[in-house]
């Protein structure tokens, strides 16, 4: 699936703090569930895409959505991370799924 | 053609292959026994997009003899450039598809491509936990360890434990950053050029450019001698 021109306005920009939504799904999804409920920062817009919760089910996956890279401290994904407190990750988020935080 | 490139099996990446191998090895006869599940229902797939002229079975073997023709050599021929010219660095982190396209690679319209970059500061890694995204059009078909569950769940949540095993020791104060393909991008890393390696050319460059480097799981090494020639500043034998 190609990017697609970004005809709509993006909720949000780089830099914008962001917590996963935490809202039960049926079906394909491609948040994953780990991510799920917790909060990171907005670093690029990917794009435009089209959906993958509606391109699953053989429906055109439109409107397109944005796309977001989000990155997350590793220790705010796990309690418990064991490694160096600078560690990060980064995931590809699709907006309806991004909420703002304050 | 389904939106990501998965590698669930599904996609001709254990059939076909046979062509390119050594003619005289002992080949598995595809035709003996029953077919499994996954075969009939390919076959029958196959066979009604013919029948119905959405593809012809041209296309479909010029599909498979193009995804055949990727391999990480291709990716190390983009590593070697990078890291002999600047300017193409600079442009294939800013925009993969046209950096790749400078180079007669056609990375088509399945996904995009993000280029990650290694630093003295930030070593990147690789993975796909929904399923098993790779960026095949660059690396070729995946190692099976990166479609295991193992690899998937745990690099995630102990990249370093992971890289380790790997035999990759990341620095305390080099930050890991885990790339996890949710989407509709891949991604391929960008590793460091070893230090050794002044004045090599660009073939040269790219024998060391492994696939486990462009996931993050490797670093690029100079064999041993070479290396040991290099401290002693070429005088050893």
């Amino acid at each position: 699936m190609s990017s697609e021109t970004v005809h709509m306005q993006p909720r949000f920009q780089p830099g914008d703090r962001v917590t996963i939504d935490t809202r039960p799904v049926l079906g394909h999804c491609r948040t994953p569930w780990y991510l799920r409920g917790k909060s990171g920062v907005v670093t690029e817009i990917q794009g435009a895409f089209r959906d993958p919760e509606r391109l699953a089910y053989h429906r055109p996956g439109l409107p397109s959505q944005v796309l977001y890279k989000v990155r997350f401290a590793q220790t705010d994904i796990w309690p418990s991370y064991s490694g160096h407190p600078a560690d990060q990750l980064e995931a590809d988020i699709y907006e309806p799924w991004l909420l703002p935080r304050a | 053609m389904a939106s990501h490139d998965h590698d669930h099996g599904h996609d001709h990446d254990d059939h076909g292959h046979d062509h390119h191998h050594d003619p005289h090895a002992p080949q598995k006869d595809h035709d003996s026994g029953p077919a499994d599940p996954h075969e009939v229902l390919e076959r029958a797939v196959r066979e009604l997009l013919i029948e119905k002229g959405i593809l012809t079975a041209n296309e479909i073997n010029a599909q498979i003899d193009l995804m055949d023709s990727r391999s990480p050599a291709l990716g190390a021929k983009v590593v070697a450039r990078a890291w002999t010219d600047p300017a193409f660095k600079e442009r294939l982190l800013k925009d993969t598809r046209a950096a790749l396209a400078e180079l007669g690679i056609d990375i088509g319209t399945l996904a995009e491509f993000r280029t990650v970059e290694n630093t003295p500061e930030t070593h990147n890694v690789i993975v796909c936990t929904l399923c098993s995204c790779y960026p095949k059009l660059l690396l070729g078909i995946p190692p099976s360890w990166y479609k295991s569950t193992a690899y998937r769940s745990r690099v995630v949540v102990d990249p370093r434990g992971v890289l380790d095993e790997f035999g990759v020791e990341v620095p305390e104060d080099v930050e890991v950053r885990v790339h996890d393909s949710t989407a509709d991008l891949r991604y391929i890393v960008l590793p460091m050029r070893p230090p050794g390696t002044e004045g090599w050319t660009e073939r040269r460059l790219a024998s060391i450019v492994t696939r486990d480097t462009m996931i993050g799981t490797a670093i690029p090494k100079i064999a041993e001698k070479k290396a040991a020639r290099a401290a002693a500043g070429g005088k050893a034998s």
